[in-house]
């Protein structure tokens, strides 16, 4: 097969800004899932009331309604109300909705594996609440959500091909227009995967690593 | 009941101190009723050992005094301050009733300095100076003085427990619960738990020990409570317990333990 060189070193700059703007995206979104899902987890694990049910209610929608119907509800369906907000901010905002539901369940269960007698443990010894999620829970409930919250962080990544549908130039929608325009399809898809190839394996090793680290220093009691 | 309990406690010469008092705590899981008006008396330097079948509610009882289990009735009396009403300061009873679980309950991502001394800095707010020279003295007492920065996975089950007391001793509490504390252990290693517990009994620490070690119960004990179906059956002391029990459940649970009558 012959690939046409010119185009593709002509395409470059549009594959670099689109990386630039996946990578931005799915920082932003990942980072935020991050945080809300942390909160959330430990809402859930102090069993806060009223709130507990809310953030069920929030898992369950999040996670059983398509990211591409979450991005069209906040890009066409807020503005009905008075909401406006830029692509990217919706973009951020339907990921952030998305990825905070599977980042609440991968803390929480690894929350919940840290035993019921090590939070005993804790509390025999005067450690308050808080002293006891920051000394005692956490640092063992994330080397055991680590791998999970990684996998979470490479589906964020990888769900960000979606936000073309809110005319986002993201990689996707780089290609499908490149390819709508010059019919120089496998060109483009090829940039498209090696595009994604560069963005995920890195994180994707990374994250191994970091895996291994953390059973390095595993526990076992 | 409560007329056993005062006779046990009447020739105790200890410091004298009324340290602990347990009246009518009663407890439910649900419907289960699994302590039926607990009476118990501890007074400072007293070695109080709990015997009873499994599910008699000695562990549960350990568990109200700590406040891991709220309790349903009655009064526990902790100088004079009652912990069965509602708001209680866990936190800081907590510093002064100490606890040993069966299975050590380290926190295994932390080393066993570092286990040691998170009460008395965390919660204590204590020079680390200081309570690091406690640590180390203690970690020297219970022959585990090299042992500061390792892992708890890195120790056996007995030298496990070992740092678990030291960890509740520094906190220099009033009192240590011991909950079963050699029953996950292989039996060679449960000598140096009991050993050590036989030196605190000897410096005159205050403690409640459940156990179904019948010998070291026999010589670590100031008294012997013994509990059946969520009731105190008997309080005696040891010789007494051992010899002659007053009560027939009491006869029939050590016959569990008595061999030669095969």
């Amino acid at each position: 097969m012959n690939l046409d060189w010119e185009f593709i070193m002509e395409s470059l700059p549009l594959y670099g800004d689109a990386m630039w703007l996946t990578v931005k995206l799915a920082l932003i979104a990942i980072v935020l899932s991050l945080v809300l899902g942390l909160v959330f987890s430990l809402v859930l694990f102090y069993k806060v009331k009223g709130l507990r049910s809310i953030i069920l209610a929030y898992i369950e929608l999040s996670r059983n309604t398509p990211l591409l119907v979450q991005l069209f509800f906040l890009y066409y369906g807020l503005p009905k109300v008075g909401i406006h907000m830029s692509e990217f901010q919706c973009a951020v905002a339907g990921m952030t909705f998305l990825g905070g539901s599977y980042m609440t369940e991968a803390f929480r269960s690894g929350i919940e594996a840290v035993g019921r007698t090590q939070l005993e443990s804790g509390l025999s010894i005067g450690l308050s609440r808080v002293q006891l999620a920051r000394y005692v829970i956490l640092p063992q409930a994330l080397a055991i959500s680590i791998p999970s919250l990684g996998a979470n962080a490479i589906f964020l990544l990888k769900e960000t091909s979606i936000v073309g549908a809110i005319a986002l130039m993201d990689l996707m929608n780089v290609a499908k227009d490149l390819i709508g325009m010059h019919y120089k399809t496998a060109e483009s898809l090829l940039l498209l995967v090696l595009a994604y190839l560069i963005l995920v394996l890195p994180l994707s090793l990374l994250l191994t690593w970091v895996e291994r680290k953390v059973r390095h220093a595993e526990f076992g009691n | 009941m409560a007329k056993l309990a005062e006779e046990g406690n009447a020739d105790m010469t200890k410091t004298g101190e009324l340290l602990l008092k347990v009246q009518g705590v009663h407890k439910t899981f649900g419907d289960r009723q699994v302590l039926k008006g607990i009476d118990l008396q501890v007074e400072r330097g007293e070695v109080i050992v709990i015997l009873g079948p499994s599910g008699c509610g000695k562990s549960t009882l350990l568990r109200c005094l700590n406040g891991l289990e709220p309790v349903q009735g009655g009064h526990i009396l902790y100088r004079g301050q009652d912990l069965a009403g509602g708001d209680v300061n866990w936190r800081e009873l907590r510093q002064h009733i100490g606890m040993v679980f069966q299975n050590y309950e380290l926190f295994p991502h932390m080393t066993v300095l570092e286990n040691i001394l998170l009460g008395p800095l965390k919660v204590q707010r204590r020079e680390r100076a200081e309570a690091q020279q406690q640590a180390q003295e203690l970690l020297g007492r219970v022959g585990l003085a090299d042992r500061a920065g390792d892992y708890p996975r890195q120790l056996s089950g007995g030298q496990k427990q070992r740092i678990a007391i030291v960890r509740a001793l520094c906190m220099n509490p009033d009192i240590i619960l011991f909950d079963e504390v050699t029953a996950s252990l292989d039996p060679e290693m449960v000598r140096e738990v009991l050993d050590v517990i036989l030196g605190l009994a000897k410096q005159g620490m205050t403690m409640i020990i459940v156990t179904h070690e019948m010998g070291f119960a026999k010589s670590v004990g100031d008294r012997i409570v013994f509990m059946d179906q969520g009731t105190v059956c008997e309080v005696a002391p040891p010789e007494q317990f051992f010899t002659s029990p007053a009560t027939e459940r009491a006869q029939h649970f050590l016959n569990i333990f008595e061999y030669n009558k095969l």
